[in-house]
C-alpha cells in the first residue's frame, strides 16, 4: 500500500481565480524520499498541505479527487487526526514551536494524540537522541538560534516516528552547515525509522543526493516524477531554470548530468575533463583580514570608501559578543557578500552600517545614505498599493515600474515581487542625489526565492551601480553578484578576498561548481567552469597537434609549457597564481571573466540549455546616471 | 521577563507544588491586614526570588511598582473621606470638592500601594518560576483548549515583540517622510493576524485539532514537592492566624491603630520563616 496516495486532486483556495492543485495523481511508496521541485507558485507547498490535510480543512476552498495518506482520507480526517501519522515542518521555526522548553515541544504531539506518560517520555527520549538535541531538552525554546529552533521543530514532526514526514523549504532559514546537518538527519531518520518524506526545496543541489525521487510541479501540475538523475536530463531539456549548477556545469560541457558532487566530478574525470585528482592543483585560500592582499585592498580603499568599520564591538548587556574589532571598508561600486553561519554577526553589521544601532566601541562611516533591507520584505510594506510604497523611479529599477503593478496591493505580490518592492522603497528618490544610497545592504534576500528570482536579484544588484552588501547564505547567490567575500565567524572576519578565492576553496561556504570542480581556478559558477573547462580543453588540443605535449592515458591536466603558471617541467602547483593572471590579461587566452558574473554570457542552447540570457527585458539597462 | 529553568529548590519543585506556594503567597498578601505583616509578605516575595535566581528581575518589577503604589496612595488619600488626622488641607477643587488629605487615608492608601505591589511581585515569581508547559500539563485535563490557548498566548507575547521591533526597524529605513500611523497600525495588525494563522497551522498539524484528554501523568514526590506544598500550607495558616488574632490587628479609621506586640511580630517574622523554608534543601535542584 502507498504511504501518500493522490488521485486527480484538484484543490483552489478560498477566492482564488485558478486552482494551486490541477489533477495531481501520485504514489509515494512507504520509505521514499521525494523531493517536490518547481518555482515559486508551481503549487509544491500546496501539495504538501494536501498531504497534511491543512488543504482544504485549515485553508477551506474546493477540493476535487481523492488523498489517501497512511490509510487515511484526507476528506474525512482533517489535519488533527492525520498528525497521527503524519509530521510536518514548515519554513518559519519561530511559529511552529508554540511550547517553553524544547522537552514540552517534543512532547506536545505525542500527548496530542493521547498517548501514556510513559509512551510520551519514549518518544520524545528516541527523537531528542536521533537529532542529537538531548542537551538541549531542558533548554526554553526562547534561547534557540534558528539552527537549533528547526532543529526542535523537526524532532517535534519526528517524535512518536510517524509514517509520513512532509517538510516545506526546512531550510530556507538556516545556514549551509545547520542546513547540511538538517538534511543528514532526515536522510538518516529516512533510513532508521523508514519514514516517507516529502520534501519541497528550492535548492536542489542541497538534496537531490539523498532523494529517491523528484516530483516537479508547474502550474500546480505534475510535469516529472523521475529519479534524480532522470529529472536532472529532463530538467536540461524542458525546465533549465531547475537546473542544479553542477548539471549546467556537465549538460555545458557535453557530459550526462550526475547526481552529487562526487559522482560529477567522476563523471568530468572520466570525460577526461577534470585531472585525476582534484586536490592536485591547491586552491588559493583568502588571507585573513588584516594580513597581505587584505591589508592592500584595505588601504586602496580606505581612500575613497563608501562604507567604512573602524575597530567595532558590538557587546550585548549581560550577554556576548556580537562583534569583535570589526574592521571593513567598501569601496564605491563595490559588491560584497558578507557570509558566516547563523549568529556569526552578519545582521548585526548591516544595522551598524544602517546606524539602527550604535556600536559599544569603533566607528562606523559612510559617504552617503545607507540603504538597508531587512531579511522580512513584508515589514516595509504599509500602503495600499504598489504605487504609493516608493517612488516611480525606483520602482522602475526594480523592474516593478509598469502599469500592471501600480494599483495592485502590496501583500499580493509574489516573494520575489516583494522583496523588489522591499529594495525600491529603501533605494527611495534616486533622481535626487543628495537622496540617493551611497551603499546598499541587504539581509537574507533570497530566502525561499526560486532560482529565476535569486537571478533577477542578482542582475539587479549588479545594475545599480553602487556600493552593494549581501548577508547570504546562499553560495550560488553570492557567487552571481559578489566580487568580494567576506566570510565572519564569531563577530570577526575570518576570510575576505574576491568571490573566487573564498568560495572556491571551501566546503560549506563553497558553490556546487567549485566543489566539483575542486576549487580548481576559482571557478564558482557554472559557466565559469565551463569556460575554463572548455579553455584548456582546446589548449590540450592545440598542444596535441602540435606535438609539444602528449597527453597520457592517464591525463591530468593540459599545463602546457608556455602557458602563464606553468614551467618547462610541468604544471606549477598553486594554480591561482595561473588564474589570478589570466583574469588580468585578456590575451592570455580565452574570453575574460565578466565583472558581474550573472551577466556573463552563458553557453550556448546547444551546450547548455538551461542558461537565459543575461538581460532581461523590461530591466533598465543602468539605474541612474552615474 | 519569562520563565527559565534555574538550579533552584522553586524551579525544582513540580508545578502545582510552585503554584500552589505562590497563590499562598497571594491569599497572604490579600489578608494581611497589618501593614508589619504585609511588609513580611513582601519582603518574603523579594527573598525568595532572590533564592530563585530571579531576584533582579523581581527588584526591577519591584522599582516598576512603586509609581504604582505612590499613585494608589495618592489616589486614596485625594478620595476618602475618612480619617481624624488632617495633615493637608487642599480647599475646594474641581470635581473633588473639599478635600482635607488625612493621615488615615494616607497611611491606607499606602497599604494598598504595597498591597497591590506584592501581588505584582507574586505574580511576577510564579511566571518567572512556574513552568507553563507543566501548568499547561496540569490544566488540560480540566479545559485542554482554554489552558493550551494562555499557554500560546504567553508564548506569543515575546516573538510579537521582536515582530514590533522589526518592523520599527524596518520603517526606520525607509527614506523620506514616515508613514502614517495608521498605515503603521494596519501594518502591524495585518502581521499579528499572518502569524497568528501560521501559529494556528502549526498547532493543527501537531494533533491539537483532534486532542484528547491526556492521561493522568504520576510522577513521584520529590523533597521539594513536599516542602513547598507544606510551606504553601503554613503560610495560609499564619495568614489566617494573623488575620484572627486580635494582636495583629490594624485599623485605619477613623484613627490609625496598629497592633505591633511581640505577637503580631512574631507572626510577622513566623511568615517570611515559613515561605523560605523550602529553599534551604538545595539537593536536586538541576536537572
Amino acid at each position: 500500500m502507498s504511504a501518500v496516495e493522490l488521485r486527480g486532486v484538484t484543490y483552489t483556495y478560498p477566492g482564488a481565480p485558478a486552482p494551486a492543485l490541477r489533477d495531481v495523481t501520485l504514489d509515494i511508496a512507504p520509505g521514499e524520499l521525494v523531493v517536490v521541485a518547481g518555482g515559486s507558485g508551481s503549487g509544491k507547498s500546496t501539495l504538501l498541505r494536501a498531504i497534511s490535510g491543512l488543504a482544504p480543512h485549515f485553508h477551506g476552498g474546493t477540493f476535487a479527487g481523492q488523498a489517501i495518506v497512511a490509510g487515511m482520507d484526507t476528506r474525512e480526517h482533517g489535519p488533527g487526526e492525520l498528525a497521527q501519522a503524519v509530521g510536518t515542518l514548515f519554513q518559519d521555526p519561530e511559529t511552529q514551536v508554540v511550547t517553553g522548553t524544547v522537552r514540552a515541544e517534543l512532547a506536545f504531539g505525542l500527548e496530542n494524540r493521547g498517548l501514556s506518560p510513559a509512551e510520551v517520555a519514549r518518544g520524545v527520549e528516541e527523537a531528542a537522541l536521533a537529532l542529537a538535541i538531548d542537551q538541549l531538552l531542558e533548554r526554553s525554546t526562547a534561547e534557540l538560534s534558528g539552527g537549533e529552533l528547526q532543529r526542535v521543530a523537526l524532532g517535534a514532526a519526528l517524535a512518536g516516528r510517524p509514517e509520513v514526514v512532509v517538510l516545506d523549504e526546512p531550510t530556507s532559514q538556516l545556514d549551509p552547515v545547520a542546513g547540511d546537518e538538517l538534511l543528514g538527519l532526515l536522510r538518516r531518520a529516512n533510513e532508521d525509522f523508514e519514514a516517507t518524506i516529502v520534501l519541497a526545496e528550492h535548492r536542489l543541489e542541497r538534496c537531490l543526493g539523498a532523494a529517491d525521487r523528484v516530483i516537479v510541479l508547474t502550474g500546480g501540475q505534475i510535469v516529472c516524477d523521475a529519479s534524480p538523475e532522470e529529472f536532472l536530463a529532463w530538467a536540461g531539456r524542458a525546465a533549465p531554470n531547475l537546473q542544479t549548477p553542477g548539471a549546467r556545469l556537465l549538460s555545458a560541457v557535453g557530459v550526462a548530468p550526475a547526481v552529487g558532487v562526487k559522482r560529477a566530478r567522476g563523471a568530468l574525470r572520466q570525460a577526461g575533463l577534470l585531472p585525476e585528482r582534484a586536490r592536485e592543483i591547491e586552491p588559493r585560500w583568502a588571507g585573513p583580514p588584516g594580513s597581505g592582499r587584505a591589508r592592500r585592498r584595505e588601504r586602496v580603499a580606505r581612500a575613497s570608501a563608501a562604507l567604512r568599520l573602524d575597530r567595532v564591538w558590538h557587546e550585548l548587556r549581560s550577554g556576548p559578543v556580537i562583534l569583535r574589532d570589526l574592521s571593513l571598508t567598501v569601496a564605491p561600486d563595490e559588491r560584497v557578500a558578507l557570509m558566516g553561519r547563523n549568529g556569526a554577526g552578519k545582521s548585526t553589521l548591516l544595522r551598524h552600517a544602517a546606524g539602527l544601532v550604535k556600536p559599544t566601541r569603533g566607528t562606523v562611516a559612510a559617504a552617503g545614505r545607507v540603504a538597508l533591507l531587512l531579511q522580512n520584505p513584508t515589514d516595509y510594506l504599509v500602503h495600499e498599493t504598489v504605487a504609493a510604497e516608493a517612488p516611480p523611479r525606483a520602482l522602475e529599477v526594480v523592474g516593478l515600474g509598469g502599469a500592471e503593478f501600480a494599483a495592485r496591493h502590496p501583500r499580493d505580490l509574489s516573494g520575489g515581487e516583494k522583496q523588489r518592492l522591499a529594495l525600491a522603497i529603501v533605494l527611495g528618490d534616486i533622481d535626487d542625489v543628495d537622496a540617493r544610497p551611497a551603499v546598499v545592504c541587504l539581509d537574507e534576500p533570497t530566502r525561499g526565492m526560486d532560482r529565476d528570482h535569486k537571478h533577477q536579484l542578482a542582475e539587479l544588484l549588479c545594475r545599480l551601480g553602487t556600493a552593494v552588501v549581501v548577508a547570504t547564505h546562499d553560495p550560488e547567490f553570492a557567487a552571481a553578484f559578489a566580487e568580494r567575500v567576506v566570510l565572519l565567524a564569531d563577530g570577526a572576519p575570518i576570510a575576505d578576498g574576491s568571490a573566487a578565492e573564498v568560495l572556491a576553496g571551501g566546503s560549506y561556504f563553497a558553490t556546487e561548481t567549485a566543489r566539483i570542480l575542486g576549487g580548481l581556478g576559482g571557478a564558482l559558477t557554472p559557466a565559469q567552469g565551463t569556460a575554463l573547462i572548455e579553455r584548456r580543453t582546446a589548449a590540450r588540443e592545440a598542444i596535441a597537434l602540435a606535438g609539444r605535449w602528449e597527453p597520457s592515458p592517464c591525463w591530468r591536466w593540459p599545463w602546457p609549457p608556455g602557458l602563464p603558471g606553468t614551467s618547462a617541467s610541468g604544471p606549477m602547483h598553486g594554480s591561482s597564481r595561473w588564474w589570478g593572471r589570466w583574469r588580468r590579461s585578456p590575451r592570455s587566452g580565452g574570453s575574460r571573466l565578466p565583472p558581474c558574473p550573472m551577466s556573463s554570457p552563458p553557453p550556448t542552447s546547444s551546450s547548455s540549455p538551461g542558461t537565459r540570457s543575461a538581460v532581461r527585458p523590461g530591466l533598465p539597462s543602468a539605474p541612474w546616471p552615474r | 521577563m519569562m520563565y527559565r529553568r534555574r538550579a533552584s529548590p522553586l524551579h525544582a519543585a513540580r508545578a502545582a507544588a510552585g503554584c500552589a506556594w505562590c497563590l499562598a503567597l497571594a491569599i497572604a498578601a490579600l489578608m494581611a491586614s497589618n501593614p508589619i505583616l504585609l511588609g513580611a509578605v513582601t519582603v518574603a516575595v523579594l527573598a525568595a526570588g532572590a533564592l530563585a535566581g530571579v531576584g533582579r528581575q523581581l527588584g526591577r518589577a519591584a522599582l516598576w511598582g512603586v509609581p504604582v503604589a505612590l499613585a494608589i496612595m495618592l489616589v486614596n488619600a485625594l478620595v476618602t473621606r475618612d480619617g481624624l488626622t488632617v495633615i493637608l488641607r487642599l480647599g475646594d477643587l474641581p470635581i473633588l470638592g473639599q478635600t482635607d488629605v488625612t493621615l488615615e487615608a494616607t497611611v491606607y492608601g499606602a497599604m494598598l500601594g504595597l498591597r497591590a505591589v506584592a501581588l505584582i511581585l507574586c505574580g511576577l515569581l510564579y511566571t518567572l518560576a512556574v513552568d507553563p508547559d507543566e501548568v499547561l500539563r496540569l490544566f488540560r485535563r480540566v479545559s485542554f483548549r482554554s489552558a493550551l490557548t494562555a499557554a500560546v498566548a504567553t508564548r506569543m507575547v515575546p516573538v510579537l515583540i521582536r515582530d514590533g521591533r522589526r518592523l520599527a526597524d524596518a520603517q526606520r529605513c525607509r527614506p523620506g517622510p514616515p508613514p502614517s500611523r495608521l498605515a503603521l497600525m494596519r501594518a502591524a495588525c495585518t502581521g499579528v493576524l499572518d502569524r497568528a494563522l501560521d501559529v494556528a497551522a502549526a498547532l493543527e498539524v501537531r494533533g491539537y485539532g483532534s486532542a484528547r484528554r491526556p492521561p493522568a501523568h504520576r510522577r513521584a514526590y520529590s523533597r521539594h514537592d513536599v516542602a513547598f506544598l507544606a510551606s504553601a500550607v503554613a503560610i495560609v495558616a499564619v495568614s489566617v492566624t494573623a488575620r484572627l488574632d486580635p494582636a495583629a490587628a490594624f485599623a485605619a479609621y477613623p484613627e490609625l491603630h496598629l497592633a505591633a506586640g511581640a505577637q503580631a511580630l512574631l507572626l510577622a517574622a513566623a511568615l517570611p520563616a515559613v515561605a523560605l523554608l523550602p529553599f534551604a534543601a538545595r539537593r536536586g535542584v538541576s536537572r
